[in-house]
């Protein structure tokens, strides 16, 4: 369970996120809101990229201030931009970077990367240079270097910002048929209509939350008013 | 030598450790310089060559590698011969050859990944006084970033060129260093929520 108690963000004097006291037990969480709203800053807090200025955020009743290697460990973050995610010359060497921080040995690297890229039809990638890679098989690649560190909750950033319609439905199966808890930052409002919990920031404050149907419908009408 | 062009191979070369690799490049980057004799420097030339096909690299790719350096060479050839001799002219034309492409051999056989280990493992016995990880993570990012940093300049050219400014150093240089820091900025924080952890280097300096 992902907790959020009093936390207020202030960043050169201006507050981004105020006073926001939350609990998200539900498997898939779609956040919306208009540019600016916090709720980039909302999902950087849940794994410690971002810290509060007040208050305090747990996952699993880990505190990321307390508890950071922790819940670096538990929470698998996915950028908006997969371009800078990438850190290594070869999608290989980028799979085996995460395990590599968390000690593994040489085999159960090689196993882990093996079975992932197997697992997701992407073992002809491999071997192939990052930089070469199209943007929605970076994207994949960018994920996957998450889930290679089987993380307890996945947070993804505008994940099919970049891509085009066939590799965002390619991203959306493989999101749909993950166990893990996923909370998803978008603007694609289609891509959240199947998720069971919606937050929706404005100006830095949780001001509606519930059922796609409901806050997605109220979210239009309000943008069309 | 930092082009990442690795080339998947199961030969003698491809199985060497990374670390004695680099150590000859040292030994033969130093010997070659000791050697006055254009014969033996046209022998060394033909030996390094002769490596590439040992470990089975296409011919095309080995002349890509002098590729970049070529119009230095020609220069380096000119100034020799008019102000030397043809003979001084070659040897250090082949020289500097024996050098890009002895240096490329050993990018083109040892992974990235493999390479920076063989580097960490080296640098090991400094581990007290230096952050040995982050060296090695250091290299790897130069590696994987140089074409993206390229391409990041090329947009920027061709932005500029949209808007009638012609070819401008400057106009050129300064979008490129700040999207540069920005993506620096989303690299470091990529780096952070995949657990990188090093035992910290100065630890008033790294709060």
């Amino acid at each position: 369970m992902i907790k959020f108690d009093s936390v207020s963000v202030k960043k050169e004097g201006r507050v981004i996120l105020r006073d926001l006291s939350l609990c998200l037990d539900q498997k898939r969480i779609g956040v919306i809101g208009h540019n600016g709203s916090g709720k980039s800053t909302f999902i950087r807090l849940i794994n410690g990229i971002e810290m509060p200025a007040t208050g305090q955020v747990s996952v699993n009743n880990l505190y990321t201030d307390k508890n950071r290697k922790e819940v670096l460990k538990r929470v698998g973050f996915v950028f908006q931009n997969p371009e800078n995610q990438i850190i290594y010359p070869m999608v290989r060497e980028d799979l085996a970077f995460g395990l590599k921080n968390r000690r593994l040995s040489k085999s159960e690297i090689s196993d882990r990367i093996q079975q992932t890229a197997e697992m997701f039809g992407v073992s002809d990638l491999l071997d192939r240079l990052s930089h070469t890679l199209s943007g929605g098989e970076k994207q994949l690649v960018a994920i996957l270097s998450i889930l290679i560190m089987d993380p307890d909750h996945i947070v993804l950033d505008e994940p099919t910002t970049l891509l085009d319609l066939q590799n965002k439905k390619k991203i959306m199966d493989i999101l749909d048929n993950l166990d893990q808890q996923i909370l998803v930052v978008s603007h694609d409002l289609e891509f959240l209509k199947s998720y069971d919990h919606i937050l929706r920031f404005e100006q830095g404050k949780l001001i509606d939350q519930g059922k796609p149907d409901d806050v997605i419908t109220k979210y239009i009408e309000d943008a069309l008013c | 030598m930092l082009s990442g062009l690795y080339i998947e191979g199961t030969t003698f070369f491809h199985r060497i450790g990374p670390g004695k690799k680099i150590l000859s490049l040292v030994l033969i980057g130093t010997g070659l310089f000791f050697i006055r004799d254009l014969t033996i420097i046209a022998g060394c030339f033909a030996v390094i060559v002769s490596l590439y096909f040992t470990a089975g690299v296409p011919a095309k790719i080995m002349l890509r590698q002098l590729r970049p350096a070529a119009i230095l060479l020609v220069i380096i050839f000119i100034v020799q011969y008019f102000s030397n001799s043809l003979e001084l002219a070659t040897l250090i034309v082949l020289r500097f050859a024996c050098l890009i492409l002895a240096a490329s051999l050993i990018t083109l056989t040892t992974r990235t990944s493999d390479m920076v280990e063989g580097i960490e493992r080296g640098l090991k016995p400094l581990h007290k006084i230096l952050p040995v990880e982050r060296v090695s993570l250091t290299i790897s990012l130069c590696i994987r970033f140089i074409p993206t940093i390229q391409a990041i300049t090329e947009e920027v050219k061709e932005a500029q060129y949209a808007r009638g400014l012609s070819t401008n150093i400057f106009a050129i240089a300064v979008p490129v260093i700040i999207r540069t820091l920005k993506m620096a900025d989303e690299i470091s924080e990529a780096i952070y929520a995949r657990s990188f952890e090093t035992e910290p280097y100065h630890p008033d300096l790294d709060k």
